[in-house]
C-alpha cells in the first residue's frame, strides 16, 4: 500500500518540462501524450525495501514519540519496563532508580524550560552478555519476548531500541549501557547506535569499566523532550507503576533535583509467568500455514498436539478425521483448501481453555499494598478475577478501589476557620474518581476514553454502591479506581500501548471485578453513613443541649441550676441515640473489619482489615527495613476472609510458594512459628 | 399608655418564661421536652359563615427536642423566647430581622450557626405567637412600615399630632403597630376607606385629591398589605362605622388579598377576629369591568399556569363559594386574561378617578 502511494505522489509530481529518460521497453508510448505513464520497469527500479527503523523513524507516533513531552514518558516507560521484566524473570526483587537531568547544552535551565535531557535507568537485575547489547539497544524488532507466549511487560522488542533511536534521531546522541552480569564478571561500557537503513546496530565504544554495582543493567538515553509535571507526566507514570508493582523499590530523582523514593511494600516476588504455546482458538489461518512449514513434527497430528496447547493426542486424531486429513500426512504437504479445512474444524472442535498458569496476577494483598502505600484513603479494597479467554488468550482481570479521606485529613477539614455567614454554606464537593490502567503492569496514561477499562467503569452504575454518578461520567467522590488486565497478549489498539481494545469477553471480566469492589464498598459507605448519621444525631442534641439550657437559664432569669438540667438532658439524649449500638457502628468498640474481604479500613482509631499489610507497610516506611512475613498475612486472611472461595478457586498463579521466599535477595526467612500452611476456608 | 405598658409585660414576659419551665420539667422527669403548637396551614382553618371569619382550629403539632428533625427547631425556639423576654425586659420594640440577629451565632465547638437566614427565625416568631396566644406586638416586634394613609383623619402618634388631611400627597406611614396605646384615631370625619392594592394608584388617587372630593380615607399596603395597615383598616371600621372597599388588581392575587382583608389569612388565622373585616366590599377590578369600561383586549395580560392554578384553588375556598364569587372567578379564567389597575391608563391618565370610581360608587357596583 505504501509503495502504491509512493510511486502514485512521484507520478503526479514529475512535471512536463523535465522530459523523461528514454525508456528501452516503451513501445506504447506516443508522442502526442503530455502525460507521462511510467512503466512497470521504472516503478521496478523504485521499488526497494523499507527497513523497520527507517519506517519507524517516519512513524514514530507509532511508538509513542508524537510529541516532546510523551517521547521522554515513553523513554522512561521503556526502560523501565525491561528493567522489571529482566529482574523478575531472573528472579530477583527489583531496585530500579530512575534519574532523570536537563541536558540542555549552555547555561543551566530550568527543567520546565529544558528541551533535552537525560534518562539514566539502573537496575540489580541480571545483566546482559556482552554480545547481545549491541542488538537489544539497536536492533529494532530484537528480543526475547515476540515469540514466546508468555506475559511480560514488552512485547513486540521494539521499545528500548525504538527510544535511542529516538534519541539518535533527535539529538545525535549515542545510547550508553553499563552491564555487569555477576560481581566476579567485569562491567561492559557501550555506545551504541542503528544504522537505520540496515537496522543493525554500530558499535561506537565498547570497553571494560569499573562500576560500583555488583550486577545490573544502566542504560542512558539523550533525547529531546519536554518535562511537565501533572496528567500523563513521568512522575505520574512512575507512581502508578509503583502501586502495580509493590514489590519494587524505585527511586526517581527529578530533573529539578528532587529525590521521591518509592519503598518496596511487598517483599514477595509475582509468581514467575510461564511461557505457554498457542491455543487453537487464538490462531488465524495464515499463522496456521506458517506454523505448518515450521514445525518439527513429522506428522499433522504430532504438530497439532506438540505445537498446540490443550490439544492431546487423541483430540489431533479427531480433528484430522473431522478434517479429512490423513493424521500420519506430512504437515509441510499440507496446503490450500486442505489446509483451509483442518483450520476450520479445529475452531469447530471442542478444546479445553487454555491452562492460566502462564499469567502472574499481582494478586489482591499486592494490589491493596500498593494501594495503600501511595493513595491515602479510608478504605482500599482488591479483586482478582479468576483467569478468563479471550481469542484464545489467557488473561486475568484484577481490580482495586482506594476511596475517601484518611480520618485525620478530614478532621483537618471540618476546622471551622471562622462563623459562616449568611448565605455562605458548605462549599459542594465535586471531585470525580480517578481511573489508573495496567497492562501486565505497566500503567497506562494516554487515550483513556478509549480503552476498555475505562468503558467498564462508565458503564458500572456506581449509584448502586452509594456514590453519586452523572449520566455517562465517572463517578463522583475522592477515589481511586485501579484497574489491571494480565494476559500473555493484552490486545492494544495500537502499537504505542496506550489503551486496551475493547474485547466483550474483557469486558465483561472488568466489569465484574468492578461490581465487586463497589459492593465492597457500597457495604463500607452505606455502614458509614449509618454511623455518621447516628454519631450526628447524637452531635446535634449534645450541640443544642448547652443552647437550649443557656436560653433557659437567662429566661428563669439567671437562677437555674445548669448543669443539673444539662445532665439530665444529656442522659435522654444517649438513651434516645441507641446508646452502646452507636457506639459499636461507630468503630469506638473496636469491633472486626466489618466482614469485607481483601479490604483496608482506616479509621481515626486505627486500620482494620487486612491489618499486617498495612501495618507492615506503615512499619517500613518508618524504619525503611524490610521484613517479609508473607505466611503470617496469608494465615490471617484466611482467617479473616471465610467468603472468599473465589480465591481458591483461582489456579495457581497466587499460590504463594516457600520457594519463592527463598529468591528474596537477602534471604529474610519467614518466622518458624509462622510458617504454617495457609488454612483453607470452610 | 404607660400603665398599659408595664402591666402587658409581665404577661407576655410568663408565658414565655412558661417554655423554659416545660423544658427543665421534662427534664426532671426524663421526658421528651416538647412545645404544642397550633398548627398555621389551610388544614387548620376553617371558615365561620356566621362571622364572616377564617379561624384556626385547635389541630396542634408536636415540637419536640430529642427528634432530630425538630432539635433544631427547638432549639430556635427557645433561643427566640429568650431574645423576646430580653426585649419585654428592657421594654424596647424591635424588628424581625434584629431578632435574627440577636439570636444568631455559631453554637460552641462548631461551625453551625443557630440560624443561617431570617426566613428561619420569621417562622419562629410566628409559631410563639400561636402557642402563647400573645399578639406580635405584645411581644414587642414589629415589621417593617409598609403602607401609606391620606384623608380626612388624626392620629395622635407618641404625642404627636397628626392630620392626614394635611399631609401633601405624601401622607402618613402607617407604623407597624396601630393599637390603640400606640396609635390614637383622635378624630375621623372621613365617609368610607378606600383600600387600594398598589402604591401606584394610591398616588394616582392621592394626587388627584381624590380623598377630598369624596371625603374618604385611602390606604394602601403596597401589595399584600401588613398587619399595621389591616389593623388600622379594621379600626376605622369598627370603631367609627366606616365602610371599607377594595381596589385591586385584577388576578388571583389580588382575589386574594382581598379575601384576606375581608375573612383573614390561614397563617395568621389567629387573629382574624382583630384583623378581618367581614363587610369589606371589592369594587374592582372585577373580570366584568374590562366589557363594562370597555378596556381593549391588548391591555390585558394571558393568565400563566400558576394564575390559573391559584385561580382554581380560590374557587374551592369556603369563603368564595358565593356565587357571584364563583361566576366572577370564572369569568377570569374563561377569559384568559388578566388585567393591572394601570391598564386604566390606557383610557385616560385620571380615568381611575374621574370615570371609573365614581361610576363605581354611584351604582354600588361592588362585589361581597
Amino acid at each position: 500500500m505504501a509503495k502504491q502511494n509512493a510511486s502514485d505522489s512521484q507520478a503526479r509530481t514529475k512535471s512536463p518540462v523535465t522530459p523523461p529518460t528514454p525508456e528501452p521497453a516503451a513501445p506504447k508510448k506516443t508522442a502526442a501524450k503530455q502525460a507521462e505513464r511510467v512503466t512497470a520497469v521504472e516503478m521496478g527500479a523504485r521499488q526497494r525495501e523499507i527497513s523497520v527503523s527507517e519506517f519507524f523513524t517516519k512513524n514514530r507516533h507509532l511508538l509513542g514519540f508524537d510529541n516532546p513531552r510523551k517521547a521522554l514518558l515513553t523513554c522512561v516507560k521503556e526502560a523501565v519496563d525491561n528493567a522489571l521484566d529482566a529482574c523478575e524473570e531472573a528472579g530477583i526483587l527489583p531496585d530500579v532508580t530512575v534519574n532523570l537531568e536537563v541536558a540542555t547544552s549552555g547555561g543551566p535551565v530550568a527543567a520546565s524550560q529544558a528541551n533535552r535531557f537525560r534518562v539514566t535507568v539502573t537496575d540489580n537485575g541480571p545483566g546482559i552478555v556482552r554480545q547481545q547489547i549491541p542488538r537489544i539497544f539497536a536492533k529494532l524488532l530484537y528480543g526475547s519476548k515476540f515469540h514466546r507466549l508468555r506475559m511480560s511487560r514488552g512485547q513486540q522488542g521494539i521499545g528500548i531500541s525504538a527510544a535511542g533511536m529516538y534519541g539518535q534521531l533527535t539529538t545525535g546522541k549515542p545510547v550508553k549501557i553499563i552491564s555487569r552480569i555477576s560481581p566476579k564478571a567485569a562491567a561492559h561500557f557501550f555506545e551504541v547506535q542503528i544504522d537505520t537503513k540496515k537496522n543493525e546496530p554500530l558499535v561506537h565504544e565498547n570497553k571494560q569499566i569499573d562500576w560500583e554495582q555488583p550486577r545490573g543493567t544502566q542504560v542512558t538515553l539523550e533525547v529531546e523532550g519536554k518535562y511537565q509535571k501533572g496528567r500523563a507526566s513521568v512522575d505520574e507514570w512512575l507512581e502508578q507503576t509503583s502501586i502495580a508493582n509493590p514489590h519494587v523499590k524505585l527511586i526517581y530523582r527529578t530533573p529539578e533535583g528532587e529525590t521521591k523514593e518509592y519503598p518496596r511494600t511487598y517483599h514477595e516476588l509475582p509468581p514467575q509467568p510461564r511461557e505457554i504455546k498457542p491455543h487453537p482458538y487464538g490462531i488465524e489461518f495464515g499463522m496456521l500455514l506458517k506454523m505448518l512449514q515450521d514445525t518439527k513434527s513429522h506428522t499433522v497430528s504430532g504438530f497439532l498436539s506438540e505445537d498446540f496447547c490443550r490439544v492431546s493426542p487423541q483430540l489431533a486424531d479427531e480433528i484430522c478425521k473431522a478434517a479429512k486429513v490423513q493424521s500420519s500426512a506430512n504437515p509441510r504437504d499440507l496446503k490450500g483448501p486442505v489446509a483451509e479445512t483442518l483450520y476450520k474444524s479445529l475452531q469447530e472442535t471442542k478444546i479445553m481453555a487454555p491452562p492460566t498458569n502462564c499469567i502472574s496476577p499481582i494478586g489482591e494483598k499486592a494490589i491493596l499494598s500498593g494501594l495503600y502505600k501511595q493513595i491515602k484513603g479510608e478504605f482500599y479494597t482488591a479483586v482478582s478475577r479468576p483467569p478468563a479467554v479471550y481469542r484464545g488468550n489467557p488473561f486475568i482481570i484484577e481490580a482495586g478501589l482506594a476511596y475517601g479521606n484518611r480520618p485525620q485529613d478530614q478532621n483537618k477539614r471540618q476546622q471551622p476557620t471562622m462563623p459562616k455567614a449568611e448565605g455562605e454554606g458548605e462549599e459542594e464537593d465535586s471531585e470525580l474518581a480517578r481511573v489508573i490502567r495496567y497492562a501486565n503492569r505497566v500503567p497506562l496514561l494516554y487515550q483513556q476514553s478509549a480503552c476498555s477499562t475505562f468503558k467498564a467503569v462508565l458503564s458500572t452504575t456506581w449509584k448502586n454502591y452509594g456514590l453519586t454518578q452523572s449520566r455517562g461520567a465517572l463517578p463522583g467522590g475522592p477515589m481511586v479506581i485501579f484497574v489491571h488486565m494480565a494476559s500473555v497478549w493484552v490486545p492494544f489498539t495500537s502499537e504505542s500501548k496506550e489503551a486496551i481494545a475493547d474485547y466483550d469477553e474483557i469486558q465483561k471480566e472488568i466489569t465484574l471485578a468492578l461490581r465487586e469492589c463497589g459492593r465492597r464498598l457500597g457495604l463500607f459507605v452505606r455502614r458509614r453513613e449509618r454511623a455518621a448519621s447516628e454519631f450526628r444525631r447524637r452531635n446535634i442534641f449534645e450541640l443544642y443541649i448547652e443552647e437550649v439550657v443557656e436560653a433557659c437559664n437567662r429566661l428563669k432569669g439567671g437562677k437555674l441550676p445548669k448543669e443539673k438540667l444539662k445532665e439530665q438532658l444529656q442522659k435522654i439524649a444517649s438513651t434516645r441515640t441507641g446508646g452502646q449500638k452507636t457506639d459499636h457502628a461507630l468503630g469506638k468498640t473496636g469491633a472486626g473489619p466489618e466482614g469485607l474481604p481483601h479490604s483496608i479500613i482506616v479509621t481515626a482509631e486505627g486500620i482494620e482489615g487486612e491489618t499486617a499489610l498495612a501495618t507492615q507497610i506503615e512499619a517500613d516506611q518508618a524504619t525503611a527495613v524490610p521484613t517479609a512475613e508473607p505466611h503470617l498475612q496469608e494465615e490471617k486472611q484466611a482467617n479473616v476472609v471465610p467468603a472468599s472461595k473465589r480465591k481458591v478457586a483461582t489456579p495457581s498463579p497466587s499460590e504463594p510458594s516457600s520457594k519463592k521466599v527463598k529468591t528474596t535477595p537477602g534471604g529474610k526467612s519467614s518466622k518458624p512459628t509462622k510458617t504454617t500452611a495457609p488454612r483453607k476456608p470452610k | 399608655m404607660t400603665t398599659t405598658k408595664t402591666k402587658k409585660p409581665t404577661v407576655v414576659e410568663k408565658k414565655l418564661i412558661s417554655l423554659a419551665d416545660i423544658v427543665i420539667q421534662a427534664a426532671e422527669r426524663s421526658k421528651d421536652p416538647t412545645l404544642q403548637i397550633p398548627i398555621r396551614a389551610l388544614s387548620n382553618v376553617a371558615f365561620n359563615e356566621k362571622k364572616g371569619l377564617i379561624e384556626m382550629g385547635s389541630k396542634k403539632q408536636e415540637r419536640s427536642f430529642f427528634n432530630v428533625g425538630m432539635a433544631k427547631r427547638f432549639m430556635q425556639t427557645v433561643l427566640v423566647a429568650d431574645a423576646l423576654s430580653e426585649l419585654q425586659r428592657a421594654d424596647l420594640t424591635t424588628s424581625l430581622r434584629e431578632i435574627y440577629y440577636r439570636t444568631k451565632h455559631t453554637i460552641k465547638d462548631s461551625h453551625e450557626n443557630t440560624f443561617d437566614a431570617q426566613d428561619e427565625s420569621d417562622p419562629v416568631i410566628e409559631d410563639l405567637e400561636v402557642s402563647l396566644a400573645a399578639l406580635r406586638e405584645e411581644l414587642h416586634v414589629s415589621a417593617e412600615n409598609r403602607g401609606s394613609i391620606v384623608g380626612p383623619v388624626i392620629f395622635g402618634d407618641d404625642g404627636d399630632r397628626v392630620d392626614c388631611s394635611k399631609l401633601g400627597k405624601g401622607g402618613y406611614s402607617v407604623p407597624s403597630i396601630v393599637e390603640p396605646e400606640y396609635l390614637e384615631i383622635r378624630r375621623c370625619t372621613a365617609d368610607f376607606v378606600l383600600l387600594v392594592e398598589k402604591g401606584t394608584q394610591w398616588n394616582r388617587l392621592s394626587e388627584d385629591k381624590f380623598w377630598r372630593r369624596y371625603n374618604c380615607i385611602l390606604l394602601t399596603g403596597n401589595g399584600q398589605p401588613p398587619r399595621g395597615v389591616r389593623r388600622l383598616a379594621c379600626r376605622l371600621h369598627e370603631e367609627h362605622r366606616l365602610p371599607v372597599y377594595v381596589l385591586v388588581d385584577n388576578d388571583p392575587w389580588g382575589y386574594y388579598i382581598y379575601s384576606v382583608i375581608k375573612q383573614g389569612s390561614i397563617n395568621l388565622a389567629f387573629e382574624s377576629e382583630r384583623m378581618a373585616i367581614p363587610k369589606a366590599k371589592f369594587v374592582g377590578l372585577s373580570s366584568a369591568d374590562p366589557e363594562n369600561y370597555e378596556l381593549p383586549r391588548n391591555v390585558g395580560i394571558k393568565l400563566n399556569d400558576k394564575d390559573i392554578a391559584r385561580a382554581k384553588e380560590l374557587l374551592n375556598y369556603q369563603w368564595f363559594k358565593k356565587p357571584t364569587w364563583q361566576a366572577e372567578i370564572k369569568r377570569m379564567l374563561a377569559s384568559g386574561l388578566k388585567y393591572e389597575l394601570d391598564a386604566l391608563a390606557n383610557k385616560d391618565f385620571q380615568f381611575l378617578t374621574k370615570k371609573y370610581l365614581p361610576k363605581k360608587l354611584q351604582e354600588r357596583d361592588w362585589l361581597d
